[in-house]
């Protein structure tokens, strides 16, 4: 019975005694945190992905409950909402932020460009653009080891085994950039998203004049200008032998598409079928002068 | 023998085929491309234009600052255009091509034989002769010599080392040029030691130059300046500025600093001969002399070519490409690249073509790592490859960064040693390039920094 | 012609391969099991060819049903761990422990952390210390070395050199004896000549380099000799060295490549330490025999030797 009362009494002594010295360093060593960080951090997504340019999530919290304006900061992954939730814990007006997506900007595939060698090494994108240009002709297109997919944290980026190029998840892709920023080539584009999925992009990045391109890929832009000149909004440039449309101007009319000779612009679904209309009365037309040219012949 | 003190390996050296084959001139082509940048440091500029006629040996293109060399016309003829043409690695390349009419020389260059062994000019023409000539480095790194011939100030020359290792297997073309233009080497070490003001050279030749290394013992005898020849152990990398330095003074350059802060300046031999040339004879660098080799090579040899001569036409020289190439490399096998295509003119870094057949051309499938501990055995600068391969695979810069995978030096000893057949050095050296760049951008930002503060502090 | 193979250099490539190394080390265990068939017969060959045909089947079986990987048995480390753990293990032993054996070493200590090269611990090590905290009798049950009259099942046991003196025995065998292997044990280990003749060829062949296997033994040796110099009652230092599985381990088991430091200096004080740990387990330790715990302690404070041992950098401090 003793030392039952004993043990009892010590080791309640000591737990007292621990749990006071515990309280006083915790007092002492408390360092001081905006309840507000905590509160951001729970509506951040939590995938520290580093998309918005802080070191992960806890790191963004701590730069919107600093900042004066949240103009400048974006979490892509949660997008407008979770911005607009952040600015309600902060009290401040969250810009709302276009829905992005990343695109990849080549149609390089192992149709359109034949290899020319062989490449035997690491498979890293990176080691082989430090190594030379490529396995094929085409010294700007995508390398094809999928750099773009192990750097992404939401699986929404893969290497298609058929086209040996990667292929952009719409619905997981939540724009972060990593893809884009890993690509050595800077074949992968964030773009925006578009009204109604509706996207017209150039899928090439090639600089080579125009027979040089097209002689290593059937699908390369050549430069020709013709885009530019279908285009209503003046939302096409062409530089350095090559075309680039501006997705803030772009209406996604589809005109371009038809026009391009190689098939380099590349457009979402709902854009095809307009570019299908437009293609089917161009046909129609030609038809039509071809039997008018006919008839006045005879 | 001698030999450096860490690391390092014996890899077959495969010399027999080009070995003691005299070096012949591949024919000139009928149109020459020739490189704007055939050096480490700035371009080139252009000073010539479509239309212009030039003689062989005529500057074409002016050095772009202190770290470049110039390049001359290594033919004849009429420039036909400046343009960018794309190079053997799939990349573009800026350059000159002349249409070739004869082979007219500038009246200037000393073209005969006769050996001149009076150095007449001072230390200060001589260095301005080499820069105006447009000599580098000629082993490979193709560093400008003029530069390496003026010590940055604080540092002291004390002797002048020869680099006649030519550790790369495969590779006869410095071998060969000692033994037929031995009495010109001597001599440009003389004058390479007149400009940097010292008496004492060393020529480091390993072991299995046996002939080259008598020829010398006795050639020594006639130089001005106490020249000594030291004979080294077969070891590879042997032949890199560090180890050479390391294994003939026995002194090692610290992490981080230039090979002259032991007090060494080393020269290729090739360079050496390119010295003379261009000091006692007026001849600018136009031409080199390299290897085309290969097991299968019908014809290999040690070939002096124009720079400008397509790699195709060289190759023909050697008796075409083989049937069952598979790859082809630009230099040795162990940190030679290989090229996509022949399309490319030959110029001052080429040293060699190495032809090897698909048999030797594949690597084995990678297995998982053992952790043998072979690369840290042979890492010639005391790094754990292992660890730095697998840090680059999980694009840990910051720890390469500390590992000090700037020491890398990409000799290929832990890719070439390891038994399970890892890419180590591919991972490695994009680690390399990737820290390289943070290193480049803090420097520039601590810079930008700094002056900021200087900005504020006027005002 | 082909399309062109382009890779970074280097484009030559040594011919040594893990499969090489592996078979090398096989080579050099082989002297060791023909002496263990020699002195215990036809149970010293059952046990190895059960042991190691459990080993490389298991990590066929968890390649291709839990991993989903290449299979991996062609380098031949599962056949490595086989022979190691059978030589560890008594020559009468029951077919059921030795398989049950073979699943520890391979399943746990091998496969668990991704195979070949990523186990902290030595397998067969792991999977002989199961059996001997397991099945303690069995595995302590040591038949007299009979020749080819050694039965598999059945057979006449006797103690160890080591057990036996760990009980107080004061008649111990010759040193020829220990030597040669002429006395109770686990088979592979009796026989030290043997052992030493298959460490001869790993060094000649390069497969192992001298730092582990001479400090482990300078270090036993000299540790011994003090304890028997103060006091004699303490074992002499040659039967230290001799008996039990000293030479085994510190030739084959602790230079495993995966669990042993990277570099020299590294490996010179895992094999003191090792050395220092055997010579205590077995002067006060409960068990008579302590050279597998002692090589697996130290098996644990590899990485910590990995990160302070690191290779003398060239230019780190030049000697001018």
């Amino acid at each position: 019975m003793n030392t039952i009362v004993i043990s009892l009494i010590t080791l309640g002594v000591l737990g007292c005694l621990l749990a006071v010295i515990l309280y006083l360093v915790a007092q002492k060593f408390k360092v001081y945190e905006d309840p507000r960080i905590d509160l951001v951090e729970a509506v951040l997504p939590g995938a520290n992905c580093g998309g918005c340019g802080f070191p992960g999530c806890r790191g963004m919290a701590e730069a919107c409950v600093k900042a004066s304006s949240l103009d400048s900061l974006l979490c892509p992954v949660g997008g407008a909402a979770t911005m607009g939730q952040i600015g309600e814990i902060l009290g401040m007006a969250a810009a709302a932020g276009d829905p992005m997506v990343a695109v990849v900007r080549c149609n390089g595939t192992c149709g359109n460009r034949p290899k020319t060698t062989t490449y035997d090494g690491a498979r890293s994108c990176q080691i082989i653009h430090n190594l030379y240009g490529g396995e094929t002709g085409c010294m700007y297109g995508c390398l094809g080891c999928g750099d773009c997919v192990s750097v992404c944290k939401f699986d929404a980026i893969h290497m298609n085994p058929e086209t040996g190029l990667p292929e952009v998840d719409e619905e997981k892709c939540v724009a972060c950039g990593a893809c884009a920023k890993t690509c050595p080539k800077k074949v992968i584009e964030i773009r925006k998203k578009g009204l109604k999925d509706k996207r017209v992009f150039v899928s090439c990045i090639n600089k080579d004049k125009g027979g040089v391109a097209k002689k290593a890929c059937a699908a390369a832009c050549i430069g020709c200008g013709k885009c530019q000149k279908a285009c209503k909004f003046e939302a096409i440039t062409v530089a350095n032998n090559v075309a680039y449309i501006d997705y803030e101007k772009c209406k996604a009319c589809g005109m371009c598409v038809a026009e391009c000779p190689t098939g380099a612009i590349h457009a979402t679904e709902p854009v095809m079928a307009v570019v299908e209309k437009i293609n089917a009365k161009k046909a129609a037309e030609a038809a039509a002068a071809k039997a008018a040219a006919e008839t006045t012949q005879a | 023998m001698r030999t450096f003190r860490i690391g390092g390996l014996h890899p077959h050296d495969n010399k027999e085929f080009s070995a003691h084959k005299a070096i012949t001139d591949v024919a000139l082509p009928t149109q020459a491309v020739v490189p704007l940048a055939q050096h480490i440091g700035a371009p080139t500029k252009p000073v010539v234009a479509k239309g212009d006629k030039v003689l062989v040996g005529q500057v074409i293109a002016e050095a772009g600052g202190f770290m470049s060399a110039n390049v001359h016309a290594p033919v004849s003829g009429t420039v036909a255009k400046v343009d960018s043409i794309v190079d053997s690695y799939g990349l573009p390349m800026p350059a000159i091509i002349i249409d070739v009419e004869g082979d007219e020389w500038l009246p200037e260059i000393d073209r005969t034989d006769n050996i001149i062994s009076t150095i007449k000019a001072e230390p200060k023409e001589i260095i301005g002769k080499i820069q105006a000539a447009g000599i580098v480095g000629l082993g490979g790194a193709c560093f400008p010599t003029h530069v390496k011939l003026s010590p940055p100030p604080g540092n002291k020359a004390e002797c002048l080392i020869i680099n006649a290792v030519e550790c790369e297997p495969f590779l006869t073309c410095d071998h060969q040029l000692m033994l037929e233009h031995g009495e010109e080497i001597i001599i440009g070490i003389d004058i390479i030691c007149k400009a940097l003001g010292i008496d004492k050279a060393y020529i480091g030749i390993e072991g299995n130059k046996p002939d080259a290394i008598a020829k010398f013992e006795e050639l020594v005898k006639k130089a001005v300046n106490h020249v000594e020849v030291v004979p080294l152990k077969l070891r590879y990398p042997q032949g890199g500025e560090k180890q050479l330095i390391d294994a003939v003074i026995r002194r090692q350059v610290p992490s981080g600093a230039l090979p002259i802060a032991t007090g060494a300046v080393v020269q290729n031999v090739a360079t050496v001969y390119a010295v003379y040339q261009a000091v006692q004879k007026n001849r600018p660098l136009v031409d080199r002399v390299m290897t085309v080799t290969g097991p299968s090579v019908s014809n290999p040899g040690n070939y002096r070519v124009r720079f400008g001569t397509s790699l195709n036409d060289v190759i023909a020289a050697a008796g075409g490409v083989p049937e069952d190439t598979g790859k082809i490399i630009c230099g040795g096998p162990m940190m030679g690249r290989a090229m996509a295509n022949t399309n490319m003119p030959a110029h001052k870094r080429t040293s060699g073509i190495l032809l090897l057949p698909e048999s030797m051309s594949t690597r084995r499938e990678p297995e998982n790592c053992m952790r043998c501990g072979k690369c840290v055995d042979v890492c010639p600068m005391g790094l754990e490859p292992y660890l730095l391969s697998k840090m680059g695979d999980m694009r840990m810069w910051d720890e390469m960064e500390q590992h000090n995978v700037m020491d890398c030096i990409e000799c290929g000893c832990c890719l070439y040693t390891c038994p399970s057949n890892r890419p180590l050095l591919d991972y490695i050296r994009m680690g390399k390039a990737t820290v390289g760049g943070i290193l480049r951008a803090r420097a520039a930002a601590a810079k930008a920094a700094a002056e900021a503060a200087k900005a504020e502090e006027k005002k | 012609m082909n399309n062109l193979i382009v890779s970074p250099a280097p484009h030559v490539h040594t011919s040594n391969t893990v499969t090489k190394t592996m078979l090398n080390v096989i080579i050099a265990l082989l002297p060791a099991l023909v002496v263990a068939v020699i002195y215990f017969g036809m149970g010293a060959l059952i046990v190895t060819g059960i042991s190691v045909v459990s080993c490389v089947l298991f990590e066929y079986l968890i390649n291709k049903f839990l991993l989903k990987k290449a299979c991996t048995i062609g380098d031949l480390s599962a056949v490595v761990t086989g022979l190691l753990l059978a030589f560890n293990l008594p020559a009468n032993l029951p077919w059921w422990i030795i398989v049950i054996g073979a699943l520890v070493a391979i399943g746990i200590g091998k496969m668990t952390f991704g195979g070949l090269g990523n186990n902290p611990f030595n397998p067969a090590l792991v999977g002989r210390v199961f059996l001997l905290i397991s099945f303690p009798v069995q595995m302590t049950t040591w038949p007299v070395p009979q020749g080819f009259a050694t039965k598999y099942i059945d057979a006449v046991t006797a103690a160890t050199p080591l057990s036996a003196f760990n009980e107080g025995a004061t008649e111990m065998p010759s040193y020829l004896d220990l030597l040669l292997g002429h006395v109770g044990g686990s088979f592979g280990e009796v026989s030290a000549l043997a052992l030493i003749i298959g460490g001869i060829y790993l060094l000649a062949r390069k497969v192992i380099t001298w730092h582990i296997p001479v400090s482990i033994i300078l270090t036993v040796a000299v540790f011994s000799c003090i304890l028997w110099l103060c006091d004699n009652t303490y074992m002499d230092p040659l039967t230290h060295l001799l008996a039990g599985g000293l030479m085994l381990g510190a030739i084959f088991m602790a230079t495993d490549y995966a669990t042993s430091p990277m570099t020299h200096m590294g490996q010179i004080i895992y094999g003191v330490l090792i050395g220092i740990i055997v010579v205590v387990i077995r002067t006060w330790g409960a068990y008579p025999e302590g050279m597998s715990f002692a090589i697996l302690i130290m098996n644990a404070v590899t990485p910590l030797l990995n990160h302070y041992c690191r290779p003398r950098r060239f230019g780190e401090n030049p000697k001018k």
